[in-house]
């Protein structure tokens, strides 16, 4: 009973989506029905979501998504999980994001004018209907199977992860919250009113998504990073090329969004970013879910869920930029400015950014279209990324370091060079000295830490030359700083991680880094729904002991996968990473392959703190104000 | 309008030099046959893919020596170090590496997907195009 009322109420969702995405736009009457229509879908569209998640943990293997993604031998946590792990459970999860997102709007909108309240909701209405629509005619995750099976499939091993429980909500939080902004540009749009006000109104919310994103992005990188078992912590695999390219266009927006509140310039552009970033959040979804990259030969097989996907793109965005074209006159240039200013520091940001997103979306899509016109098979491996990415953010990061101690309108050249002569000369410094410090010199070493050094540097100059500290400010700051240790983290592990593939036996040691790995033999254990091979390796620095790790080969018993876990002992400069291959032969012969990784947490720890640092921006009180002004307001008007 | 041009600048700046990179990585895939005829080049990297042939595997202390065929034609390839966990003899597979002038495609990476049941494309292209030339 209870899937089937999973299903009735996704199809109420649907039919209240449809309501919400026409009423608003047909009659300004029922301009005062969005509200209650965007929580009652989100309501309807969480009961779904309910209904799913107890048939995972009751095992109804009557459902065939049940079926093939869980067993009655996965721990239950897995089970929950196990709900968003395949295809079908992550659109529903994509439609309660929407819904959390849309409630949200409704909730934290008092300040708003109705009418534009009103225009935004039916716009994510729309968005919504054209997802539910999807999975209830392509992808029910309802659908009953018979006869039942007495167990299923199991969750792919991989999956079974606490990285992999909130990785693809996070993310899913952020791609669906682009839709915010989205559906502000849009409502813009069709009224006519894009001015400073609106840039103010969608700022926090596209913040608040942007966050979601790169923690998203930040945890599937780390969960790659320990669960794949071989130490890469980012592929260039079109994948995670299809998260990156939203966060790289939302980057830009959020900083375009500055421009347009504070000075009213950028207009435009700033709106094409916000429909640019939703198109490529669809994109990401069309990418992943229709299964283009898997096989497109498959695709064109099979062509039902591409397809529908591929035309609720072309309807939304398409539908977005036909809107944009009609009205761009409309829109004006805003605030003037002068070459050497804030504003043409944050232009050039966002052209760089854009410039970045664009190789990232040649790298990712050539290769199929290549392959879908039969012309041949290529593919783009991360060399090309890195050799782009390199020359095009480093310029970036460079600016990042000026824009925020720039004037807005008309900032002077040489009162720049003035203030920041001391902050470029050591970073310099320390780009050249560092790396001998550190043993070996390399180009692209000193060039990371002088970017790094850098934006630390201007950043304390920021807060010297401010009188009034904002939240904003700060959050600004913070994110900054982020990326700085981001770009020591990428430049360390690239520059200076070394590893080591050996044959060992029990009671040989390896050495890598200054470290001795003493390998003590394998024991076998058991886990509730898998076996394993487990090593004990002793670890010791200069005859001190560091610490036992115990990396695992595990079978699967019920998809019988093998499963390399390894172990890794983090440490603020470095992490130790052993991975326990396969055994050679009878006598306890084993591969094994310990790696030596330098700052490579600061990688994770540089998106956590851009996060934060957006999270804290978005508090600022400037967003707070204006809700307190306008409830002062009603309760004059009510008195 | 000084702003304009840089921005025009920079964006000539970084399409020179994306194009540039494109060129010199990308990475084309050839099937065993195609290697047997010496149609794919030496010294430069591209990817081979197709089924392991079963009972091929043979470890050699850290190096691992396996051969890839697509049912017409056998390619040795040699990989040094652990190979991913959804490797197996009688399942498909993708190498990328460089030819060596003994005819031994030396990998440097061999690629690992997510799924059991998954044939990597590739492998699967190259096995239908070998089976295409046996028909005739």
């Amino acid at each position: 009973m209870i899937p089937e009322l999973g299903q009735v109420s996704l199809a109420l969702a649907l039919a209240v989506a449809l309501a919400q995405g026409t009423l608003p736009f047909v009659n300004p009457a029922w301009r005062g029905l969005a509200r209650s229509a965007a929580q009652a879908q989100a309501g309807l569209v969480a009961l779904a979501f309910g209904c799913l998640v107890y048939a995972f943990v009751t095992n109804d293997f009557s459902v065939q998504y049940v079926a093939l993604n869980s067993n009655s031998a996965l721990p239950l946590h897995y089970r929950v999980a196990g709900a968003w792990g395949g295809h079908e459970g992550s659109l529903l999860l994509w439609c309660l994001m929407l819904g959390v997102w849309m409630s949200a709007v409704s909730l934290f909108s008092a300040h708003l004018p109705e009418d534009m309240v009103a225009r935004v909701l039916g716009v994510m209405g729309v968005v919504s209907a054209g997802f539910l629509a999807f999975m209830l005619f392509t992808s029910n995750p309802f659908e009953r199977l018979f006869p039942v099976p007495a167990n299923g499939r199991d969750l792919n091993p991989l999956l079974q992860d606490p990285g992999m429980v909130i990785h693809p909500p996070m993310l899913y939080m952020g791609y669906v919250g682009f839709s915010v902004a989205y559906a502000f540009a849009v409502a813009a749009l069709i009224s006519g009113r894009l001015d400073a006000a609106w840039a103010r109104w969608s700022r926090p919310w596209t913040t608040v998504a942007w966050v979601f994103l790169t923690l998203g992005i930040a945890i599937g990188s780390a969960w790659a990073y320990y669960e794949l078992g071989w130490g890469g912590w980012w592929f260039w695999d079109p994948v995670e090329n299809a998260s990156f390219m939203p966060w790289l266009i939302g980057t830009a927006l959020i900083h375009s969004l500055a421009v347009t509140e504070k000075r009213g310039a950028f207009r435009s552009w700033t709106v094409l970013l916000a429909i640019v970033a939703f198109g490529l959040s669809l994109l990401g979804t069309f990418l992943v879910r229709s299964g283009v990259l898997t096989s497109v030969h498959a695709f064109a097989v099979d062509p039902e869920r591409g397809v529908f996907i591929l035309g609720l793109f072309v309807f939304l965005i398409g539908g977005a930029l036909a809107l944009y074209a009609s009205r761009t006159s409309r829109i004006g240039l805003g605030g003037d400015f002068e070459p050497v200013s804030r504003e043409s520091l944050l232009l050039a940001n966002n052209v760089l950014l854009t410039a970045a997103a664009g190789t990232v979306f040649l790298g990712t899509l050539y290769p199929l279209v290549i392959d879908a016109l039969g012309v041949g098979k290529i593919s783009v491996g991360p060399q090309y990324f890195e050799a782009v990415f390199v020359p095009v953010m480093a310029p970036a990061l460079f600016l990042m370091g000026v824009g925020p101690l720039a004037r807005w309108k008309r900032a002077s050249l040489p009162e720049l060079a003035v203030l920041l002569r001391w902050a470029l000369a050591i970073s310099v410094a320390l780009g050249l000295i560092l790396p001998f410090a550190l043993g070996r010199w390399s180009a692209l070493v000193g060039l990371g830490l002088t970017l790094a050094a850098w934006i630390v540097l201007t950043t304390i100059l920021s807060f010297k030359k401010r009188l009034r500290q904002t939240r904003a400010h700060y959050g600004m700051a913070l994110a900054h700083l982020g990326v700085a240790a981001f770009v020591v983290g990428v430049t360390m592990v690239k520059g200076y991680e070394s590893d080591a593939d050996v044959k060992i036996r029990a009671g040989e040691t390896v050495e890598l880094a200054g470290y001795v790995f003493r390998f003590d033999g394998v024991s076998r254990v058991a886990g509730p729904n898998y076996t394993a091979a487990q090593a004990r390796i002793e670890v010791t620095r200069n005859g001190k002991p560091v610490t036992v790790m115990r990396p695992e080969r595990r079978v699967y018993t019920v998809q019988e996968q093998i499963m390399t876990e390894a172990d890794i002992h983090p440490g603020l400069t470095r992490d130790l990473y052993v991975s326990l291959g396969d055994p050679l032969d009878a006598n306890g012969t084993w591969l094994l392959k310990v790696q030596h990784k330098p700052f490579v947490d600061w990688i994770w720890g540089g998106c956590l703190l851009m996060a934060l640092g957006g999270l804290v921006a978005a508090s600022d009180r400037r967003y707070r104000v204006a809700i307190r002004q306008r409830k002062d307001q009603e309760v004059k008007v009510a008195a | 309008m000084a702003a304009i041009a840089l921005g025009l600048v920079a964006l000539g700046i970084a399409t020179a030099l994306v194009l540039m990179a494109f060129e010199k990585n990308l990475v084309f895939f050839f099937t065993p046959s195609q290697v047997a005829a010496k149609e794919a080049p030496q010294g430069r990297t591209f990817r081979i893919g197709g089924m392991v042939l079963e009972g091929s595997v043979k470890r050699e202390g850290v190096d691992v020596r396996f051969v890839v065929t697509d049912t017409a034609k056998h390619i040795p390839v040699v990989y040094r170090g652990a190979l991913p966990d959804l490797f197996r003899e009688g399942k498909g597979v993708v190498a990328q590496g460089e030819l060596g002038a003994d005819g031994v495609f030396r990998a440097r990476e061999v690629l690992a997907k997510h799924d059991e049941n998954y044939m990597p494309p590739d492998a699967a292209h190259a096995v239908q195009e070998a089976q295409k030339t046996l028909v005739k």
